[in-house]
């Protein structure tokens, strides 16, 4: 079973694992916003063309087209 | 007129010290206790204490949070959308619905797609977990829990087993079998325990492992095989309502959101929290990896979905917009990550401009709450899941080239 329930935590041991937490985050090692927004960028325009939900794909290829008729030849 | 009598010991053995000495008859909470003076003046200071050290605690969680922002302010040199100013934008598109499927008897609360792009699994209050073939909608599996509220359903890698759990604090994993002869519950494998509800689960990239999310407020990685605990992540102070694994290129991470209004990262390896971001005003029901594991986005109780990414270690676009009351209870990306797909509990599925912000299109169609949201694993449709006991898988139907921003 895991160790704890959130509810048995008091309002001092919350706050204890919270202060632990920011201050390993206040040492983290961060990128510029303008570069990693520029990759993200450059991911999704790699991507597009091959994206079925921007480009949209011809009915006969569907595979949730429309289910047709039955034509007796 | 008053006749009672309270027998008063003003002497004798103190209730704590046990030393005998003149006693203070006081209450706590209503329970008469005897403590000697010196016992009250420890109780009093103890009590005291506490609320120092809470005190303290809280100044510096503050300040902490203060430097924090601080730091990542440096570094914000600019908005996603800006960056985005010279991309072509999106061409006009409508979703359509092209597959109902009906079957459960009460509210749709999970969903789940198989690797092989056409099957499903979905969960449902009334206790019922089953498995559709969502080119046809034949239900090829189901299988009755013995709880109801089945929040939590997963596909296995290989496609032939399913996890789900709920109000029972469990998540079971049960084996797909085509053999009519075998009842698909007497194969069921009891895999993870919580102290509360179960809100999530995940398998690992194998069928080996199961990663699970609960009101209890911790997340949990199991051995399938043995249901042994492997590790416990703790960090969130309230009920975790989601989580996502990271792509498997990008190593060993999940993400999670719960009702402290938190998304956290965490290393599968160590249980550590790596980073926590705290932006959103109300719980985070959906958290989703962008495809290429550098961010992720969450979809929220505040009526905001929010993209974070992890690099910059900041919140970088906001998708929201003054019309849009209703909280967002799950969210997925397109293939190439272009497009955000979001349920909300106005009835609707919104799709926004991921670069831009912006959103171009609504889907509406289901006839209550949208609970559950997945892309299909090769990006073709989305199957939505509803509290109208349904699901549906759309798609896009390109209308014209024009700009679209509604």
């Amino acid at each position: 079973m895991p160790v704890i329930n959130i509810e048995d935590l008091t309002e001092k041991d919350k706050l204890k694992m919270e202060v632990d937490q920011l201050k390993k985050e206040v040492k983290l090692e961060r990128a510029m916003v303008s570069k990693c927004c520029e990759e993200i960028k450059d991911y999704i325009e790699a991507g597009t063309a091959e994206d079925p939900l921007v480009k949209g794909i011809p009915e006969d290829k569907n595979p949730f087209k429309e289910k047709g008729g039955c034509i007796i030849a | 007129m008053c006749d009672q009598t309270f027998l008063a010991i003003c002497f004798g053995p103190c209730d704590k010290c046990g030393k005998t000495k003149p006693l203070m008859n006081i209450y706590i909470k209503t329970d008469p206790i005897n403590y000697c003076s010196l016992c009250v003046e420890m109780m009093a200071t103890e009590g005291l204490q506490e609320n120092e050290t809470l005190a303290s605690l809280k100044n510096e969680s503050e300040s902490l949070k203060n430097k924090l922002e601080e730091e990542r302010a440096k570094l914000h040199d600019v908005e996603l959308h800006q960056v985005a100013d010279r991309v072509e934008a999106l061409g006009q598109f409508v979703m359509k619905t092209r597959r109902t499927l009906k079957g459960h008897g009460n509210k749709v609360l999970c969903m789940d797609w198989c690797k092989d792009k056409r099957r499903i699994v979905s969960s449902s209050q009334d206790g019922k977990v089953i498995v559709w073939d969502a080119f046809t909608t034949n239900k090829e599996h189901a299988v009755t829990m013995p709880c109801t509220w089945v929040m939590a359903c997963a596909y296995a890698p290989s496609g032939c087993a399913v996890a789900c759990g709920g109000l029972k604090n469990k998540c079971s994993v049960y084996p797909l079998t085509f053999d009519k002869n075998e009842n698909m519950a007497a194969k069921k494998k009891s895999v993870a325990m919580h102290t509360n509800y179960l809100s999530a689960c995940s398998f690992t990239n194998s069928d080996m492992q199961i990663l699970t999310a609960s009101g209890d407020g911790t997340c949990a990685l199991w051995d399938v095989e043995s249901g042994q605990l492997l590790q416990s992540f703790h960090g969130h102070a309230a009920d975790v309502l989601c989580l996502d694994l990271a792509p498997s290129e990008t190593g060993n991470t999940f993400v999670s959101g719960g009702c402290d209004k938190k998304a956290m990262v965490w290393d599968m390896r160590s249980g550590q929290c790596i980073q926590s971001f705290e932006t959103h005003e109300s719980d985070i029901n959906s958290v989703r990896y962008y495809p290429s594991g550098d961010a992720f986005a969450s979809g929220s109780d505040d009526a905001s979905c929010r993209l974070y990414d992890l690099r910059a270690d900041r919140e970088v676009a906001i998708y929201s917009k003054e019309s849009i009351i209703f909280g967002a209870s799950s969210v997925d990306f397109s293939l190439s990550g272009r497009l955000l797909f979001a349920g909300y509990n106005d009835y609707t599925i919104n799709v926004w401009d991921v670069l831009k912000g912006t959103r171009v299109s609504i889907l509406f169609g289901h006839e209550n709450r949208v609970s559950t949201l997945r892309v299909s694993p090769d990006g073709t449709a989305f199957c939505s899941g509803s509290w109208d006991h349904t699901l549906r898988v759309s798609a896009g139907v390109l209308v014209s080239v024009h700009i679209q921003n509604t």
